[in-house]
């Protein structure tokens, strides 16, 4: 297969495409309209269903009611948007039928820009919709990253009759790398078995996420959970970079991953020995890696486009075992290389500390930044 | 006591075939059962019952899929248009329906049903009308009448503070995509017989692909109203029909020529 | 080795383009390469801009603060991005659109009037592949043919007319040599 250069969301569009997707939902919302723009051209020409929603309400529920009948199907939009389908997101998730979402980050809260960001990573990781479930969450740098896992989304949530959420910003939405796509897959003719298709007599299905009895849902949550489980122990993904002789790390996903890439190569050119964790599923969450490594190096330092959302997840693993710095852009501003450098030296340079939030100290340095 | 025996027996009245022998948990006196038979006998009578995939919605008609013995999937609450247009798309030639109150479809969800009537899903819609919030214990409704007592306007329907009620099958019947739009009534025997030859010809039009269907019922409701069943059919003469009227307010003339 | 490319000017100034047919080229020469846009309203007018990266391994940041080279294609430009060249990068300026000497003595000047050049290449609005030329002349980025391959293979249908022209403004632009190079 030839390389082709081709921009995020029309990569990842024409990769579920050719994954089998059998119906697509959506609504327009900058940066993520040319997914929805391809899919409006290519899904009719193949004879698949394209349905421009009402509203993201309207896209996330004809999701839903497409998924019940065990197809490939998915929805995208950016954070306002997704926002509004967190309703839908959970009684899919309630249901346990499969689904992929595509988030492609902008800044916020509220309208916000249409700049990258990676705000939603609480929404989408840590929730967002009502009840306990979980969403896996795959987090490519680069295209080519997203049209892999776009397969993957669709396999995983099949596999899990769960949801999968592709994250991506809006500067992988929009930028373009030269990507190979996939050949173009059959579609599914296997119907699940809980799938809703008539009964022409026979057995009658339904799909519901109510379960007016308590214990009733207990048992679901219940399921919900030790599949999550079995999930946090098969399907963890990240890639690792000059981890073997690290004394510190960075930890980033996304494109904050490949900005801090840059910088940790910038700082071993300096001498610096750091290494980079970019996780790739956020959930389920690298923990491992992040549990060995936190025996092995000085400090942490986590980057994001947010104001240190999965700062969080990583504290949690790292136990106040080693100093962990956070360094993060927000609002739809991404860092450039030698921002990161910078908190890399610093965190080199020490005196590091286990005490007080990094949230804070990262904060206070802010303060400058924004004069 | 005479005993004839030798008039052979003639069924004139059993459980549709479509319909799951169970007992509804709808109160004495409310016209849901009513409804729902209606659509198992025409779904029966279409031989669509294997054929069919139901939309409930949220509401007291929430566990319809419990009495219908095809195929179901149950929306959020205002959603099943939307739901319904994912089956639909995906499984064209199945018979799709959604079942919905008036605070579904009329507040909460009056995006879902727009879009849906708009793009002409082929979906019908059957749509009860009971002027309030049933399962939540009877709140104002979009459909309430002006002066009604709801838990939510205690002291009535005041217009100029809560507005005016949704005539929602005249507005529905303003788009392209609707292809038949009614409104009939369950609060006498006339009318029920109507309301089933409205909802048989609502069906046909989705199976013929003529477009977007929709037959807006008026029911009782005489727990929240506080009537006895009795009165509650006399309140659906006297207070609904004037302000909501009976009628067709869309009917294609490719609609017109259906046979039924 | 990374080289980083911001073609920066007016929209309509065929900004976009040039860079997407650098990052065609880097691709069709096995090289990694990202192309990131501005996008956003300031796509509807004024200025424009895009980012490319070519490099031999796994491309980090798609967003450069200090290019090694900068084509700026008018005076805003010249004024944003002459002071955000890296030391020892290249400057390409399109003196037609500019009224100003640059004033780093540390960068790789490359002055040209792209536009009179395009118009003598046949077409102004080749002002584009001038400045790429220019930046080919002066950078060892990609050979010339390769951004001529990739011309021939990405220009749309409707300008395949102009192919030649392109070429000729392409090859007019890389004469143009350094000006001033750095002070040492």
């Amino acid at each position: 297969m030839a390389k082709e250069l081709i921009k995020g969301n029309t990569a990842v569009a024409e990769a579920a495409l050719r994954a089998g997707l059998e119906a697509y939902f959506g609504y327009p919302i900058t940066p993520q309209t040319e997914l929805l723009e391809h899919l409006s051209l290519r899904m009719p020409e193949l004879e698949r269903v394209f349905v421009q929603a009402e509203s993201e309400l309207g896209a996330i529920n004809m999701v839903y009611g497409a998924a019940c009948t065990g197809k490939r199907v998915m929805t995208s939009s950016s954070s306002p948007g997704v926002s509004l389908m967190m309703e839908g997101l959970s009684y899919i998730a309630g249901t346990e039928v499969p689904a992929v979402f595509v988030d492609v980050v902008r800044g916020g809260p509220g309208l916000g820009n249409i700049a990258p960001s990676q705000s939603d990573y609480n929404q989408i990781v840590h929730g967002g919709g009502h009840g306990d479930y979980h969403v896996i969450v795959l987090a490519p740098a680069s295209v080519q990253e997203a049209v892999d896992l776009t397969g993957l989304a669709f396999d995983l949530a099949e596999k899990y009759r769960s949801l999968v959420c592709i994250l991506l910003d809006g500067s992988l939405g929009q930028m373009m790398e030269p990507a190979e796509i996939p050949p173009m897959q059959p579609l599914k003719t296997e119907i699940p078995d809980w799938a809703v298709r008539g009964t022409d007599g026979g057995e009658r299905r339904f799909l519901t996420s109510i379960n007016l009895d308590p214990p009733d849902q207990e048992r679901l949550n219940y399921r919900l959970m030790t599949r999550w489980q079995e999930i946090e122990a098969e399907e963890v993904r990240y890639k690792g970079y000059y981890l073997d002789d690290a004394e510190f790390v960075v930890v980033g996903f996304g494109t904050a991953g490949r900005i801090s890439l840059s910088a940790v190569r910038a700082a071993r050119e300096k001498g610096v020995k750091v290494g980079l964790v970019r996780p790739i599923t956020l959930a389920p969450f690298p923990n491992t890696i992040l549990d060995e490594l936190a025996e092995q190096v000085k400090g942490f330092l986590v980057v994001e486009m947010n104001a240190g959302q999965m700062l969080e997840d990583v504290r949690l693993v790292v136990r106040g075992r080693k100093p962990v710095e956070f360094f993060g852009r927000m609002g739809g501003v991404v860092p450039y290389p030698d921002e990161v450098l910078t908190e890399i030296e610093r965190l080199a340079a020490g005196p590091l500390t286990t005490e007080g939030h990094p949230r804070d100290r990262w904060l206070a340095r802010m303060d400058k930044v924004l004069e | 006591m005479t005993v004839m025996t030798d008039i052979p027996a003639k069924i004139v009245y059993q459980r549709p075939e479509a319909f799951d022998p169970r007992v509804t948990h709808y109160c004495p006196g409310c016209t849901h059962g009513t409804a729902h038979r209606l659509v198992a006998e025409v779904l029966d009578e279409m031989g669509e019952v294997g054929n069919t995939i139901g939309v409930a919605s949220v509401g007291c008609s929430v566990f319809a899929y419990n009495y219908f013995k095809f195929d179901f999937v149950e929306a959020a609450h205002g959603r099943a248009p939307a739901m319904a247009t994912g089956v639909k798309r995906l499984l064209p030639e199945r018979t799709v329906f959604t079942y919905q109150g008036d605070g579904d479809l009329a507040s909460i969800g009056m995006g879902e049903i727009v879009g849906a009537a708009s793009r002409g899903e082929l979906l019908t819609v059957v749509f009860i009308n009971n002027t309030n919030y049933g399962m939540t214990g009877g709140q104002m409704a979009p459909t309430t009448l002006p002066g009604q007592v709801t838990t939510s306007s205690p002291t009535g329907r005041d217009v100029a503070r809560q507005g005016h009620p949704i005539q929602t099958a005249e507005l529905l019947a303003t788009l392209e995509g609707a292809a038949y739009v009614v409104r009939r009534s369950l609060h006498n025997v006339r009318e029920v017989r109507r309301a089933k030859k409205a909802i048989r010809t609502a069906f046909e039009t989705q199976k013929h692909k003529l477009g977007f269907s929709l037959v807006e019922l008026l029911s009782t409701c005489p727990t929240n109203w506080r009537l006895s069943p009795a009165e509650a059919r006399d309140w659906v003469e006297e207070r609904m029909l004037p302000y909501f009227p009976l009628g067709d307010y869309k009917v294609t003339p490719a609609v017109a020529e259906l046979k039924v | 080795m990374q080289q980083e490319v911001i073609i920066t000017g007016f929209g309509g100034q065929g900004v976009l383009f040039a860079g997407l047919l650098l990052a065609y080229a880097a691709m069709d020469e096995g090289k990694a390469v990202t192309w990131i846009p501005s996008y956003g309203p300031e796509m509807r007018g004024g200025t424009a801009n895009c980012t490319v990266v070519v490099s031999d391994e796994e491309i980090g940041s798609p967003f450069v603060k200090n290019p090694s080279a900068v084509l700026a294609m008018n005076l805003p430009s010249l004024d944003k991005y002459e002071k955000l060249v890296k030391p020892g990068g290249v400057l390409v300026v399109n003196t037609s659109m500019v009224n100003r000497e640059v004033e780093r003595t540390d960068i790789t000047v490359v002055s040209l009037p792209a536009n009179e050049i395009a118009d003598e290449a046949g077409s102004k609005r080749a002002v584009n592949m001038v400045m790429l030329g220019a930046l080919l002349g002066n950078l060892d980025i990609l050979p010339l043919e390769a951004i001529e391959t990739a011309l021939a293979e990405h220009l749309p249908a409707r300008h395949q007319k102009l192919l030649q022209t392109n070429k000729d403004a392409l090859q007019m632009g890389a004469k143009y040599k350094a000006v001033k190079v750095s002070g040492e």
